[in-house]
């Protein structure tokens, strides 16, 4: 079974597949152009990403691998990343 | 003018990491000049090759990117250049489109977005060999035809095809001369939508052309398993910042040494030289005491800059200084500061103006400017003669507590309030002026790479350039005014007191004592502190001047002695407290100037230091009285 997350849910290991990225129907100049700013560092969707690494405070920020690349967010930003979680990871 | 004529000029473009910047120096070589952009302070590098045919080339290095849609003042300008919009800034004739061949997904949508805009273009597959290693196979001639432009693989570490890269521009230059300037093309800021769409298209471009690499970088992955470790990774920070203080402060000893006794030197030769009678006496004393005094008493820290540098670029290049901020973003955020911040904020523990001028790798401008108005208050190394002068004659060199020695433990109070003050002011000036809005943290982490040690050389020989050509540019009017204020008038005939008591320094030393007298400074102190502008140890030998010790290092013992006798421990405390605050350092306070480029903010600093000095030290010398510390020579 397949399961949905915000990615700033996520934990250290779960990867999956971006479903959605930005935060539709509100559109605030900021959340525009944070969707913006997140598809040019390749937070598409389509694209595989992965949870490397976390911050020790808060468990923030977090590292990510984009499909063949790594990026730093902090979890506020990765709210507006809708995952799928790969199955044999949610399961 | 016709193409054929003048030089072509060629503008670079690329993400961040794309080995741009080593691109950029294989091409040109030593032939670069640094300025800045007019009314931004973003750095412009422009480098000349000529050509194998004699034609000259002028190529622009612009500030890595991944979309012409800017939001960061570095990012404007590569747009602005781009598009031909800056001022005294014509469109290039070609573009170099700069990509690392290991990570073409975002650069292959810059690409689509760059031509759009509609010059003439080159894509170059920089870092080609370590694609090769990696088995990443690259259809060349496919990409070619997906892009419709010239494709040249470079190795700019190891000067591979750059004569091929070199050849391309030149004759896309000329062509480029035959057409008519197309102006901007069809170039504008795209929405989601489209951003999405190049993104695909990107995509497919990549699924058509590249094939994934056979041996793909795994080592990333397992230094990161440590680096980033969150409680190991930081361990391994605060140790590598050990190791970087211990190498900044006790490397740099004796090339300081060195430098202060070559300034000493330099100074006694031209005293030796121009005779100190009539007129000339006001030359020497211009040229001794006003401009090689001045200069060499802020050339002095250039060795623990280039220490501080070279760890910086060997980082740097290495891919550290990403992860860095990654560790230290949320720890720097209680404090209202963004992970990047953490560089310039380092930097100024050697000095205030590289740390300034570092603050440029900010994205945000108001994280930047939180950033610089904060910098002066990390307790740079200027400090440190102030801070010994007044600790040795004060505080008793004892243990306490069976381990710690008082005065160590003094000192280490200090650093604290500098680091504990300059948080604090970051969360008020984040509170108040900015209302709590937060700067995303979004970046890269790039690839570890080996840094290639002659690059790192060329760096850094280009960075302690720029700081000396600008510390002279700065400093030397501003000592030359200093100078002035601590020698004119000159003192009456058979006046007693040394002559800084009788010049405007003097004087304003004098109008200033009642200011000064609730926070426990005499007028000999005040009057110290004009000079002392200058920069902060400058203070310790305009005390041995206005004490009529002198200045040399004997005398510095005399002078704590002197000191100690004819002040109470609560106005040498009050001291200290001044000197953790106050903004005594025109020098930082031009450079702030210069990269805010705002008369204003640089008031604000000026300000706001002032009166936490002052707050601090009427705190300090009030508790201090109340406490018995207010008898003199006690």
């Amino acid at each position: 079974m397949s399961h949905v997350i915000r990615l700033s849910e996520a934990r250290v290991g779960q990867r999956g597949v971006i479903t959605s990225v930005g935060t539709h129907g509100q559109h605030q100049p900021d959340d525009i152009e944070l969707e913006r700013r997140l598809l040019e560092l390749g937070f598409v969707e389509g694209a595989r990403v992965e949870l490397i690494h976390e911050g020790l405070f808060g468990h923030d920020p977090i590292a990510l691998r984009v499909d063949d690349m790594r990026v730093a967010l902090r979890r506020k930003e990765a709210a507006s990343l809708i995952v799928e979680l790969s199955s044999d990871i949610a399961a | 003018m016709d193409v054929a004529l003048r030089s072509v000029r060629v503008a670079l473009v690329g993400n961040p990491n794309s080995g741009k910047t080593a691109l950029f120096n294989a091409l040109t070589g030593a032939h670069q000049k640094v300025a800045n952009y007019a009314g931004v302070t973003v750095e412009r590098k422009e480098g000349f090759i000529r050509t194998a045919s004699g034609r000259s080339l002028s190529v622009l290095d612009l500030p890595g990117t991944y979309s012409l849609r800017a939001r960061s003042p570095d990012e404007e300008v590569t747009r602005d250049a781009v598009l031909g919009r800056l001022a005294g800034e014509p469109a290039p004739d070609v573009v170099i489109c700069v990509a690392d061949a290991t990570n073409l997904r975002l650069v292959l949508r810059l690409a689509l977005e760059l031509r759009q805009v509609g010059r003439p273009m080159v894509l170059a597959l920089n870092m080609y060999d370590i694609a090769q290693r990696q088995g990443l196979r690259i259809d060349l001639e496919q990409l070619r035809a997906e892009l419709g432009v010239p494709i040249v693989t470079t190795v700019a570490t190891r000067r591979r095809g750059i004569e091929n890269l070199i050849a391309e521009v030149e004759a896309l230059g000329l062509q480029a001369g035959l057409a008519a300037p197309e102006g901007e093309g069809s170039w504008r800021a795209p929405d989601p939508a489209e951003i999405r769409n190049a993104a695909r298209e990107a995509e497919r471009i990549m699924r058509a052309c590249v094939r994934p690499p056979e041996r793909p970088d795994t080592l990333t992955g397992k230094i990161d398993s440590v680096l980033l470790h969150p409680v190991g990774g930081l361990v391994i920070l605060m140790a590598l910042l050990f190791v970087m203080f211990q190498a900044v402060f006790s490397w740099a000893t004796p090339a300081m040494d060195a430098i202060e006794s070559g300034f000493g030197l330099l100074g006694s030769g031209v005293a030796a030289v121009v005779p100190d009678t009539g007129p000339w006496a006001l030359v020497q004393s211009l040229l001794v005491d006003g401009v090689i005094a001045g200069v060499g008493s802020v050339l002095v820290f250039l060795p623990q800059i280039v220490i501080l540098f070279a760890f910086i670029i060997l980082l740097e290049d290495f891919g550290y200084m990403a992860r860095a901020a990654f560790l230290m973003d949320r720890i720097m955020g209680g404090a209202g500061l963004h992970g990047r911040a953490f560089i310039p904020l380092l930097s100024s523990f050697a000095c205030a103006i590289p740390g300034v001028m570092a603050a440029r790798v900010i994205d945000s401008k108001r994280d930047r400017l939180t950033t610089i108005m904060v910098a002066p208050l990390m307790t740079c190394s200027a400090r440190i003669p102030v801070y010994t002068l007044i600790i040795a004659a004060f505080i008793p060199d004892r243990t306490v507590w069976g381990f710690a020695n008082l005065q160590g433990l003094v000192m280490f109070g200090l650093y604290a309030a500098g680091i504990f003050s300059a948080l604090a002011v970051s969360f008020v000036i984040r509170r108040i002026f900015w209302r709590g809005a937060v700067e995303p943290l979004m970046m890269e982490l790039p690839t570890y790479k080996m840094p290639d040690l002659k690059s790192v050389g060329f760096n850094l020989w280009v960075r302690a350039r720029i700081f000396m050509e600008r510390a002279a540019r700065i400093i030397l009017p501003l000592m030359i005014v200093i100078w002035v204020l601590s020698t004119f008038p000159y003192p009456p005939e058979g006046a007693t007191g040394p002559a800084i008591d009788y010049s405007f320094a003097g004087m304003i030393g004098h109008a200033l004592e009642p200011l000064f007298a609730p926070i426990g400074f005499n007028w000999q102190m005040v009057i110290a502190l004009v000079p002392g502008m200058a920069a902060r140890e400058v203070a310790v030998a305009a005390l041995g001047t206005v004490y009529a010790v002198g200045d040399t290092d004997s005398a510095v013992r005399l002078l704590g002695a002197t000191l100690a006798a004819q002040w109470s421990l609560a106005t040498g405390l009050s001291f200290l407290a001044w000197y953790v605050f106050a903004p005594q350092c025109v020098a930082t306070l031009g450079v702030v100037k210069r990269e805010l480029n705002s008369w204003k903010w640089m008031w604000v600093m000026v300000v706001y230091m002032f009166a936490l000095a002052y707050l601090a030290s009427l705190i300090t010398y009030r508790v201090s009285v109340a406490l018995g510390g207010g008898v003199i020579g006690g």
